[in-house]
């Protein structure tokens, strides 16, 4: 029978299906981090239990690490405690730990690709709902809660419930200036926030091929933020020319076997899925979100909009509360709207790749008086990368800060937050209210967007940019 | 985990959709590594002003809805971040239960896991439970998980559809890491099967 992706790396990580009961299903890599494990080991402590896998298992500090100075103790005792507490749960349990400074740390979704851990045909699970990111190479990949995390350090293994399945074919090629993000918003802004709960999302067509790995990051990355439980890319050439080499990927013979069973990772011709989303990628513009939810989205050309004209009672509600808490008025154009600060950053877009493309807009420039911008790359191999390429003395000399590698403002758990009324264009994944600080107002946009707005000072249509 | 098999108590209207895991317990009480104790910042920048006094327009700082014990809310509770000190901050609270028209999947996974009830129901029953809740003064609901029902003993009765496993884990209360643990043989069989094309793979393993 035909098979999808998603129908193929569910069945080859059965280990057990019970009548009447949730699939038991095997999880080949364990990402670990400071913020959703402690209570985790401590489970596994109470009840006398060891990690069954430690060999699958890998850790990292990220969500709450400052992205000041490394070689200064860290201020805040009980985030220093979180982390003290992931260094001995690991040494305790087995467990390799990518610490602080160590020349590997990044955010646990940058630094699993990068690594080569993320390989195509694995099962993922992390104590993190952007866990999604890993399916850009065709991996089940999805984030579980801290039961789950000490379910799986006990026994490799989740009892799951099958999800259902929906395509998303992207016919076209997307514009210049008109990057995954702007792809992932405007999917999000089409079938809503909670469009895809309950299903896997599997990503096809032309303008999903054609981008690159870091792309395909980013748009598997904000499946999450459509409701998606995954968010998945069949693995090709791209997937392969990226992983070979890489310090965790196969090599030699090994390499060649691999490959042969990386190739057979797609979905078949006549497989059917639940649902199907198609989009023209060719029609898309830069997108802007303007509320206090991602599905709050528009182009850059367009205009916040009246929530008088909303779909429903409850939307208009919704609508004229976010508009309430972003300060901002109807019809008010998306270019006309001033922003305070500028977030490079995020599991979302802090790779290389991101990084690049926010470089060429800045190159040449200076940030605008009134804005306070920092780049936080994805991890220290992004920022070695960059470095070597010259971004940080490109993005240092038109006035941003250049920062060490962490979660940081995206959801604000370390001391990079916004102050109450502070409107920040942020290259992150989510503008919920106060996610980036009490009364911050986040407006989500691509690396290009957020460097074009650090330079004006307001959004920009990056398509006019005037690259020096 | 406290079984649940039914629950009867007060009701709080909160009438917001999207109500993301942020909101639930924002991120400056997630660093600590206890399982407990997060009630206290539940909802917390609504609960509080910037000066930390209690907002007295929040609907769960009415005095009428002090001791409610379930919620009910918009569509897509919980969305957002994995943060299972979501249902910990709820459950803390005093919640034992929270009726919506949909939930984010992994925070209803995460309340089943901690004995907090997910109970999803048609939009416009969960419009009625809304209004009730706040016409009249001490609304209560029985949720009974073990006959899926939700009523007033009045007017209002609904019904809900839950995983037959996920309700049995949950009247029982049942450990299901031990459960799976059950399996030891049929897992270290499936490692056997998968160690090769494991060892392939990658160098890690």
């Amino acid at each position: 029978m035909a098979r999808t992706l998603f129908e193929k790396l569910w069945d080859a990580h059965v280990v057990r299906e019970p009548k009447d009961q949730p699939t038991l299903l095997y999880i080949d890599l364990h990402l670990v981090h400071e913020v959703t494990s402690p209570q985790a080991f401590e489970g596994l402590r109470v009840g006398n239990r060891r990690v069954r896998r430690p060999d699958l298992t890998v850790a990292t500090v990220d969500h709450n690490v400052p992205t000041t100075d490394r070689s200064l103790p860290i201020a805040d005792p009980i985030g220093a405690k979180q982390i003290d507490t992931l260094r001995r749960n690991c040494l305790d349990f087995g467990i390799q730990l990518f610490d602080i400074n160590s020349a590997e740390q990044g955010i646990v979704h940058v630094i699993g690709p990068e690594l080569g851990l993320t390989q195509p045909g694995m099962t993922i699970v992390c104590g993190d709902s952007h866990t999604s990111t890993h399916g850009a190479f065709g991996t089940l990949a999805f984030g579980i809660g801290t039961s789950e995390v000490e379910h799986v350090l006990a026994t490799q293994c989740l009892p799951q419930n099958k999800p259902r399945t929906m395509l998303v074919n992207v016919r076209g090629a997307l514009p210049e200036g008109v990057t995954a993000k702007d792809l992932a918003l405007g999917i999000i802004g089409q079938i809503g926030t909670d469009g895809a709960t309950g299903h896997v999302i599997e990503y096809s067509g032309d303008a999903v091929r054609q981008l690159s790995m870091e792309g395909r990051m980013t748009l598997c990355n904000m499946s999450i933020e459509a409701g998606a439980r995954a968010g998945m890319i069949a693995p090709d050439e791209t997937t392969f020319a990226y992983l070979q080499g890489r310090r965790f990927a196969p090599q030699g013979a090994a390499w060649s076997k691999a490959l042969a069973y990386w190739q057979t990772l797609r979905s078949d011709d006549d497989a059917a899925f639940d649902h199907t989303v198609e989009l023209d990628a060719s029609t898309l513009e830069p997108h802007v979100t303007w509320g206090t939810s991602p599905g709050m989205v528009v182009p850059v050309t367009g205009c916040v909009p009246d929530p008088a004209v909303s779909e429903s009672e409850a939307d208009r509600r919704a609508s004229e509360r976010a508009l309430e808490y972003m300060a901002l008025t109807p019809r008010t154009r998306i270019q006309d709207i001033q922003i305070d600060r500028v977030f490079i950053g995020s599991c979302t877009n802090a790779r290389i790749e991101d990084l690049r493309a926010a470089a060429r807009i800045v190159k040449g420039y200076r940030t605008s008086s009134s804005v306070s911008a920092m780049v936080v790359p994805g991890s220290q191999a992004v920022k070695r990368a960059a470095e070597r390429e010259g971004l940080d003395r490109i993005f240092l000399d038109s006035g941003f800060e250049w920062r060490e590698a962490g979660c940081s403002m995206c959801l604000g758990m370390n001391a990079d937050i916004l102050q109450p009324g502070e409107r920040c264009a942020s290259t992150s994944n989510r503008n919920f209210e106060g996610r980036q600080g009490r009364g911050g107002r986040t407006h989500l946009v691509s690396p290009m967007m957020a460097a074009a707005a650090a330079i004006t000072g307001h959004f920009t249509d990056v398509r006019q940019w005037k690259f020096k | 985990m406290k079984p649940f098999r039914n629950h009867q108590g007060t009701v709080a209207p909160l009438d917001r959709a999207n109500v993301d895991t942020d909101q639930i317990i924002p991120k400056q009480f997630l660093k600590r590594i206890e399982r407990t104790g997060f009630g206290e910042f539940l909802f917390y920048d609504w609960r509080f002003l910037p000066n930390g006094e209690l907002d007295s327009s929040f609907v769960l700082n009415e005095s009428r809805y002090r001791g409610a014990s379930i919620l009910v809310a918009g569509k897509n509770f919980g969305c957002g971040s994995s943060r299972e000190h979501a249902p910990w901050a709820l459950g803390d609270y005093g919640f034992r239960a929270v009726i919506a028209p949909s939930f984010a999947d992994i925070f209803a996974n995460n309340c089943m896991k901690n004995g907090l009830l997910p109970v999803t129901l048609d939009e416009d029953e969960v419009t009625a439970i809304m209004d009730n809740a706040r016409s009249m003064d001490n609304y209560n609901l029985t949720v009974d998980l073990e006959r899926r029902t939700v009523t007033d003993g009045r007017d209002f009765s609904a019904s809900f559809a839950i995983d037959d496993f996920q309700r049995h884990c949950m009247m029982e209360g049942l450990d299901d890491i031990g459960l799976t643990l059950l399996n030891e043989s049929d897992i270290a069989a499936y490692e056997r099967t998968r160690s090769e094309l494991i060892r392939q793979q990658s160098k890690l393993f």
